[in-house]
């Protein structure tokens, strides 16, 4: 399981461009981002290189943040790799609530990071499939 | 546990307190009706003499007063004592037109202090205690009000005055203060800064707050007592009648006991000007019957109570006031649909959001629009769309259910409402400036 900060921010110009500048100055590298939106209000989620530095300072900041366990799964980097894996869900009965692809690759595994309804469900699926996740400490993200 | 300042009066039977009621209001009569052409040009309207108000029986004779009267006499013609008899001057804010000035006679700012002292002592405080009063200082009631019941009561009084929060907050925790004197919505202000600034409810000795000036709900009073560790009492006012201490909450936090000695309440029903039966929601009318400088008599609040009689278990006989639930200056009518910010306010909290909101009611095409922007706070929060969406949902249902029509719900991110150290604005309604 990954560390994963999630940032409600309103849907205005700037808004974003503010919270990253917060990150940069303390220092914060973004390691994945991806956002969901509605016309009025995102959510923001990123994979960091600090987590715990970077809630405290969105919460400092007056952002209203939250933390999540996230999976990030290692999907082989060739035409069906994503397919083979989103089947062993769908077959397996594991419903993605998002997911979004990391910034950054193995070498012949693209990551991808998955919140599920069934995290335990999800590892052992992959692993009967000779598949593996990949753990914050690879990633940089602590 | 029952707090009393002046036993005597506010415990004394109905029957003592009446015969005093209609002795004094006798006596104002007479000094208004040959004091202030004003009134004595309204009496004389209505065909009623001074000596036609025998007791409190007959308060219903005499005309109403309303803002308007006040203004129309700006800036001392409604007062009933000389100039050199004055000795302070309040004035409210004016934010609705010309401002309302009034004056104290050195008598009245005792009783005035007297009032506010029930109001202290009620709230479990007196001499050992020591009062931040971050009500603003000035022509504005509040500050001095507190300040002067207070040092009645031989309590330490820090006049922080109001702003510069990140200071109040400072001051609350060196000067260990115990009692809180503010606006409901700026002590949730405070408590906002006491966290920001990594400290918690345990890093203060306050014990208690007494918060009056503008309108707030019993949800917003459990926020305020969990955030700061303290039990939150109302208080009642406004200047026309005295400023804050006109009512006051005891212990049991059910509503407030007006100081029927000096001010006697009425309800009325808004539109016809009837006096409506006890329980019976209406617009409050006072009466002072002690003052000396300003006695306003039957003056129309435009705020919405309901008053009660039955026995308090704090042994008080006062009558008591329900919190008002609003202005009628403050209620919108949205498609014909009458609507209270306390309303609004009540159903945010049930659903886990913040007393931080705002209603914006604008016109769009033909149509009024009523739109809630309320802040996202951490028990809001969810890092899903679908569940952002939903309670989005679930609120604006709640509020559909409640005033009846169809509202839009905002959600915005913390502190983008701009905090007041003051009274809130809770509304801006577009369809006004466009007129």
């Amino acid at each position: 399981m990954v560390q994963q900060l999630s940032v409600f921010l309103q849907n205005k110009p700037g808004k974003l461009a503010a919270l990253t500048r917060a990150l940069a100055e303390g220092g914060i590298d973004i390691r994945a981002l991806s956002i969901a939106d509605t016309t009025d209000f995102g959510i923001l989620r990123l994979l960091v290189s600090d987590t715990a530095k970077a809630k405290a300072i969105l919460d400092a900041g007056n952002y209203a943040a939250g933390i999540t366990g996230v999976t990030v799964v290692a999907v082989p980097d060739v035409p069906g790799g994503l397919a083979r894996v989103l089947t062993l869900l769908a077959d397996g009965g594991v419903d993605i609530e998002y997911m979004y692809s990391l910034i950054g690759r193995g070498e012949d595994r693209a990551y991808m990071v998955f919140r599920v309804s069934d995290e335990a469900r999800l590892l052992a699926l992959l692993e009967q499939d000779g598949l593996s996740t990949i753990a914050d400490a690879q990633l940089g993200i602590r | 546990m029952s707090n009393y300042y002046q036993r005597e009066i506010e415990t004394a039977p109905r029957e003592t307190l009446r015969a005093l009621q209609s002795e004094r209001l006798a006596q104002t009569v007479r000094r208004v009706y040959e004091r202030v052409p004003h009134y004595r040009a309204r009496m004389e309207e209505r065909g009623v003499r001074p000596e036609d108000i025998k007791s409190v029986d007959d308060l219903a004779r005499l005309p109403f007063i309303c803002k308007q009267d006040l203004r129309d006499t700006y800036p001392y013609g409604m007062f009933a004592a000389p100039l050199r008899e004055v000795v302070r001057i309040h004035a409210s804010s004016g934010t609705t037109g010309k401002q309302i000035v009034v004056g104290y006679t050195q008598k009245d700012l005792d009783i005035w202090a007297d009032c506010c002292a029930r109001a202290i002592v009620a709230a479990g405080g007196g001499a050992d205690d020591v009062l931040h009063v971050a009500y603003g200082y000035g022509l504005f009631t509040g500050g001095l009000g507190m300040d002067a019941a207070a040092l009645r009561l031989g309590a330490v009084t820090v006049p922080v005055s109001s702003g510069n929060t990140p200071r109040q907050v400072t001051i609350l925790r060196d000067f260990g203060s115990t009692i809180l004197c503010c606006t409901p919505s700026y002590a949730l202000h405070i408590a906002e800064v006491l966290k920001a600034q990594g400290c918690t409810k345990d890093d203060i000795s306050l014990k208690a707050g007494i918060f009056g000036a503008e309108p707030w709900t019993d949800g917003m009073r459990r926020e305020i007592e969990e955030q700061l560790g303290i039990r939150a009492y109302d208080i009642y006012g406004l200047t026309e009648v005295v400023g804050p201490g006109v009512a006051f909450e005891c212990g049991e936090q059910t509503g407030m006991h007006v100081n029927e000695d000096h001010f006697l309440v009425e309800v009325i029903d808004p539109e016809t000007g009837e006096v409506l039966p006890e329980g019976t929601q209406g617009e409050l009318v006072f009466s002072c019957v002690t003052k000396q400088a300003f006695p306003m008599l039957r003056y129309r609040t435009r705020d919405i109570g309901v008053i009660t009689r039955a026995p308090c278990s704090c042994g008080r006989t006062l009558v008591k006031m329900t919190k008002p639930r609003g202005r009628t200056d403050d209620m919108l009518i949205v498609r014909g649909v009458n609507v209270f910010p306390s309303q609004i306010e009540t159903v945010l909290l049930e659903h886990g959001y913040t007393a931080n909101y705002q209603i914006v009611v604008d016109r769009s095409v033909n149509l009024d629009g009523i739109e809630v922007q309320v802040e996202v706070g951490s028990g809001i929060f969810a890092d899903t769309v679908k569940a952002l969406s939903r309670k989005e949902k679930q609120l604006e249902d709640a509020l559909q259910s409640l005033l009846g029509i169809a509202a839009k719900v905002r959600l915005l991110e913390p502190n983008t409402i701009e905090r007041s150290v003051g009274k809130a604005a809770r509304v801006i309604d577009k369809r006004k400036q466009a007129d």
